[in-house]
């Protein structure tokens, strides 16, 4: 238990610091971890946890503690959510004092740039795999596509976005 | 704390530790699909803990480091004005109920998990969920229009992890730097 809890929050220490843009930008890399490499989970339980995330309130990164949950239980949660809250933290405290000499500096310009399309590529890699994970059925795929064009053109809450799938689903009509 | 970012008036007294911890806490508990314009609203209009340009000028370095960029936020905050403890408090606030709520729902699905209909209803929550990361995959593609540089780098690294399935840290160490050159001189 105690070298599960230790591999869990060495993998999530890990893809903290990689986290560029938030937990969008590493959500793939999550899943190959925790689905291809250890088989914590199957790629279909990935995906629930991540839905289940969705619908709880806060940062963009509940999947995080879900995981560590259905790992290692009630530690396992507190493990991951320590791994993947802290060491970004700590940079964060760490750099702030630095921020106003670095802000302008043409190194942290050009990285910032270089970042920008770099994130933007891996944000879409977590949208194909999820939606890989969740479209089961073309009715599925359809909700999908339909809550993507919404939310791209509209500014209707997330919330009921989610709420409509969820009551979609329920009636079974997209199985 | 840091009295290079204290150019600028502050309220006449800072927060302290309760009213970090509570102030970061509505912020987690109410904040549905996207935390940061309630972080705004709260930090900056609210308890005017910060001014507008501050608060940008904060976020601006939580953005570019890793992490969530809210979860950065309430330690640059915490610490500001109360200390390392501060950063943990307003952290704590931020993060301990929703990740008590989603390890609740996790908890609540895992037990009913073989009844058809959960299974249906969660089927469609997590086909609106990918609906919304599809939605914000394309709305950070939209300002990269015409950018043929920037484009070129989301095509390899979308190939390299979605398609390859190569492991993130080669990939960021490999496409990084070449982003980085590719993308010298052009408007951010």
């Amino acid at each position: 238990m105690i070298a599960l809890l230790l591999l869990l929050g060495f993998v999530f220490a890990e893809l903290s610091l990689l986290a560029f843009g938030g937990c969008n930008s590493v959500l793939p890399e999550m899943h190959r971890v925790v689905v291809d490499q250890h088989h914590w989970m199957s790629a279909s339980e990935f995906t629930t946890l991540f839905a289940l995330a969705q619908a709880a309130p806060g940062p963009n990164m509940m999947i995080v503690p879900l995981i560590g949950w259905r790992v290692a239980g009630a530690p396992g949660a507190l493990v991951c959510a320590i791994a993947m809250f802290g060491p970004p933290s700590l940079l964060t405290a760490v750099t702030l004092r630095l921020w106003q000499r670095f802000r302008d500096h043409p190194l942290r310009v050009a990285a910032q740039r270089g970042l920008g399309p770099l994130t933007v590529g891996l944000v879409a890699a977590s949208a194909w795999l999820i939606t890989l994970g969740t479209a089961k059925t073309p009715a599925l795929l359809a909700v999908t596509a339909g809550v993507a064009a919404t939310a791209a053109t509209t500014r209707l809450h997330p919330l009921w976005l989610l709420g409509t799938g969820a009551v979609l689903g329920l009636s079974g009509l997209l199985s | 704390m840091t009295p290079a970012l204290d150019e600028t008036p502050k309220p006449a007294s800072a927060p302290t530790l309760t009213a970090l911890f509570m102030g970061f806490l509505s912020v987690g508990l109410m904040g549905f699909g996207g935390v940061l314009p309630l972080a705004r609203r709260m930090i900056v209009e609210e308890k005017r803990w910060l001014g507008a340009a501050e608060f940008t000028e904060r976020l601006a370095l939580c953005q570019f480091l890793p992490g969530g960029n809210v979860i950065n936020l309430s330690v640059a905050v915490g610490l500001e004005f109360r200390g390392w403890g501060g950063a943990v408090v307003a952290l704590l606030g931020l993060t301990a109920a929703p990740t008590t709520l989603a390890v609740a729902l996790g908890a609540l699905y895992a037990r009913n998990a073989h009844d058809p209909r959960v299974q249906h209803l969660v089927a469609g929550l997590a086909a609106a969920a990918a609906g919304l990361l599809v939605a914000t995959a394309l709305k950070m593609l939209i300002p990269l229009r015409g950018n043929l540089r920037a484009l070129a780098v989301v095509v390899t690294g979308f190939a390299a992890i979605a398609l390859l399935r190569l492991p993130l840290l080669p990939v960021m160490l490999t496409l990084l730097p070449a982003s980085v050159l590719l993308m010298r001189g052009k408007p951010s």
